[in-house]
């Protein structure tokens, strides 16, 4: 097989895999020097996750050319799976309207699974859409009547703290795989619906299927509380308050501190251990969820490689660069286009839920596409589509760029209008604009890319068979 | 009697006049989608910041329009600055045909790359009319307010419910119809529009009968910058310009276009009604409704609402599904398979 034009020399992309690398590792350190270690920690975080995010999105662009518009509903139903599963229940909720609200979920599915049979038994018959909609809305209309009086009831039970049924109380790393299993559920049903039809129609129906979500999240109290939000969620790793007192942990922060400390005398030196034990539990904390992020995304990142360099991934990226040959073949393209957009979301759903750990919160009014549909899409472009490396250099870059370039935008204008007086309309205005030039040069990165660097920093590789 | 004409008084008030209104916008706005679709082939994502991107221009006109105390009598001074948001809004669209499409239309690229690379224009668009007029509403609305009023409908016809009809209900509905109808003449009976319809059915067979592709596509950017900017416009005069609404016009759209099948002019605007009428009779609560037509004992208690407002998206979304599962080509047979 000849070169692709896109493929670099194998010597020369390990090399600039070292380089870019290497540079981002750079950048992160000198925040640490320049800022302070504690906010690299928290930017390698999202990085991290931003780059398990970003492997969904290459395993359904960049493996199989599938176009998910819709990747902010699967990482709010990560979200979801965290409150679903690590929250205590709340247990005068569940006496108060549990059953009512089961059995009305119960009524609704059966609605769903009769309309779908209904749809099997008339295919192609006349008045097959007006029973299919009399279905619909009669279920709809039963499971209301049962739903509602359940809802207030539980919405009613100490509104202020809790109003809703709560999770499962089980531990908040189990919610990492529940939420990949719900975005996957929910990528199976839109799929089997849009697959096989042109890919349009996927982009249009995941737009719509993830504001739904959202929208779902937002508005149905007795599940997530709403716009409410729900605090303090359960965490996988210690706390600083605990950690500041714990004897092992002072012991710790006082030997690696030993050179400085030393020199003190014995009151003064409990004094300086003091702001060191807040500032090293915070950094403690960090690392500890970074190492578990570490660990989530060279797992997703080894079995991503060992699927795109199976006999399956070849296979899959036969479909993309030629469906019609592919199909001659007698390859199932639809069914590994399900599998793929399935597998993707999956991984979109595990990095959502991992971000509501990381913030110990769920805020469902806190999703927005720009930020979780949009900028994914730009680290997916930017890395390199088709590479798994490119992906994750790209979640690291790009949200790299979008977190310090408020700070820098900001500092920009201010010193272009620093000439202007402090009440003047135009340098106000233009400060208070500066958040929307960041969606603007991220929409200009992505069309730039996309037009002089389609293969993006890492180009997709192949492996050679001679 | 009087009991059925009041309950029919509130349907036509509350579900009848906005559906029709809503339905004309998202009519208006449809047509631009499967506009670019036949021409184009891409699904135009950019469609609804298109649509707000108009409106900011069109505000600012009116600004400018009022400041100098010039305004259209009873009809809002809006009017007036609609061609200057059209003219502005074409300018851009062709800058980004220009920049952006031209390129991948000679590379004969993908339709995703296209509808991609127009995810790309909305994010702009969308930092753009946030940056010139802000995040926040906006009214812009001036002139009469009601063509008929509560007092007047109540003193012709003595009913206790009444029949409102806003300026810019009746205007929409107005201006919809005349666009159409241009359109449609355009289509039929101009040389271009001729042009631009075999250009649509079948490219190569048109560029072997000497039709120039450039001009196909400028013209049809054109067009949908009106009918975009009149779209938005009208809606932003009925329910006031939210820049995330515009966002979330874009669902309904597509919905409507893939209800009435895409590429064709006559289903987007029967798919525009069908959204329109859906959402409406959905989420409207029915208890005062009902309670006129049914004997006082049977009267409901509660709202009587199948699906609060909140969901609206919800029904778009449905109908596309459904649609897509029973007859993906539409009702008027789009051509996309």
């Amino acid at each position: 097989m000849s070169q692709r034009p896109h493929e670099i020399a194998r010597g020369n992309y390990y090399l600039r895999v070292i380089v870019v690398f290497t540079l981002m590792a750079g950048l992160l350190a000198l925040v640490g020097f320049m800022q302070s270690w504690s906010l690299a920690l928290t930017i390698v975080n999202l990085c991290l996750i931003s780059a398990v995010m970003a492997l969904g999105v290459n395993i359904q662009w960049g493996f199989a050319g599938l176009f998910n518009v819709g990747i902010m509903g699967f990482a709010a139903l990560g979200g979801l799976a965290v409150l679903l599963v690590a929250m205590p229940p709340v247990k005068e909720a569940w006496a108060a309207g549990g059953i009512r609200v089961i059995f009305a979920l119960i009524i609704f599915t059966a609605a769903i699974a009769l309309t779908l049979h209904t749809h099997k038994r008339l295919k192609g018959k006349r008045g097959h859409g007006l029973a299919l909609s009399a279905i619909l809305i009669v279920g709809i209309i039963i499971s209301r009547f049962v739903l509602d009086p359940g809802v207030a009831a539980i919405e009613a039970v100490n509104p202020s703290s809790t109003g809703y049924l709560g999770g499962l109380g089980l531990p908040v790393v189990f919610a990492w795989l529940v939420g990949g299993a719900l975005a996957a559920g929910v990528a199976w049903l839109i799929g089997k619906i849009t697959l096989g039809l042109r890919a349009d129609y996927l982009a249009i129906a995941t737009l719509g299927i993830s504001e739904i979500l959202v929208a779902v999240m937002r508005n149905e109290d007795w599940l997530t509380r709403g716009v409410k939000n729900v605090t303090n969620l359960p965490r996988p790793v210690p706390y600083e308050i605990e950690l500041q007192q714990a004897p092992w942990f002072i012991d710790l922060v006082a030997r690696w501190n030993a050179d400085s400390l030393g020199l003190l005398g014995e009151s003064a030196r409990a004094s300086a251990l003091q702001p060191l034990l807040i500032e090293g539990s915070t950094i403690f904390v960090k690392l500890c969820y970074a190492g578990l992020f570490l660990v989530v995304l060279l797992v997703i990142y080894q079995l991503a490689e060992l699927a795109l360099n199976s006999p399956w991934g070849r296979m899959v990226r036969a479909i993309r660069d030629n469906e019609v040959a592919a199909d001659a073949m007698g390859k199932d393209v639809t069914g590994r286009h399900l599998q793929i957009f399935v597998l993707g979301s999956a991984v979109v759903g595990i990095a959502g839920a991992m971000l509501v750990t990381l913030d110990s919160q769920f805020t469902p009014g806190s999703y927005n596409p720009l930020r979780y549909t949009f900028l994914i899409w730009v680290m997916v472009i930017v890395g390199g589509s088709g590479n798994n490396l490119g992906a994750i250099i790209g979640g690291f870059l790009v949200w790299f760029i979008w977190v310090e370039a408020e700070p820098i935008g900001f500092w920009f204008i201010s010193l272009l209008t620093s000439g202007m007086g402090d009440d003047n309309g135009l340098r106000k205005h233009l400060l208070d604009s500066a958040q929307y030039m960041r969606v603007i040069i991220m929409g200009s990165v992505l069309l730039l890319v996309m037009r002089f660097s389609p293969w993006g920093i890492l180009p997709e590789q192949t492996k050679q068979f001679k | 009697m009087t009991d059925v004409l009041n309950a029919l008084v509130l349907f036509a008030n509350f579900i009848f006049v906005p559906a029709l209104t809503y339905g004309s916008q998202l009519a208006l706005g449809a047509l631009g989608v499967t506009m670019i679709y036949s021409v184009l082939r891409f699904s135009n994502f950019a469609q609804g910041e298109t649509m707000a991107f108009g409106t900011v221009i069109t505000i600012l006109g009116t600004w400018g329009l009022q400041a100098l105390g010039v305004n259209l009598g009873f009809l809002p001074t809006a009017l007036l600055a609609l061609p200057l948001g059209i003219a502005v809004t074409a300018g851009l669209l062709l800058l980004t045909d220009k920049y952006v499409y031209r390129y991948y239309r000679t590379q004969r690229s993908a339709s995703i790359t296209f509808v991609m690379a127009s995810l790309g224009v909305m994010f702009i668009m969308n930092g753009l009319i946030r940056l010139i007029l802000g995040p926040g509403d906006q009214n812009f609305t001036d002139g009469e307010r009601f063509v008929l009023s509560a007092s007047a409908f109540k003193e012709w016809s003595g009913l206790d419910e009444v029949l409102v009809i806003r300026t810019t209900q009746a205007l929409t509905v107005i201006l919809a119809i005349i666009l159409v109808a241009l359109l449609f003449w355009f289509l039929q009976k101009t040389k271009t529009g001729k042009a631009m319809r075999a250009y649509a059915d079948n490219e190569n067979l048109a560029l072997l009968s000497g039709i120039n592709p450039d001009r196909i596509v400028m013209i049809t950017w054109i067009i949908t910058a009106a009918f975009a900017t009149t779209a938005g416009v009208l809606y932003g005069l009925d329910k006031g310009y939210k820049p995330l609404a515009y966002f979330h016009l874009l669902l309904p759209i597509f919905a409507a276009v893939i209800v009435g099948g895409i590429g064709r002019p006559i289903g987007a605007i029967a798919g525009g009604f069908i959204i329109a009428f859906s959402e409406v009779i959905l989420t409207y609560a029915y208890k005062k409704f009902l309670a006129y037509l049914l004997p006082s004992d049977l009267a409901p208690d509660g709202l009587v609402q199948l699906l609060s407002t909140e969901y609206k998206l919800a029904i778009s979304f449905i109908i596309l599904v459904v649609v897509l599962l029973i007859k993906p080509t539409g009702l008027f047979k789009g051509k996309v398979i």
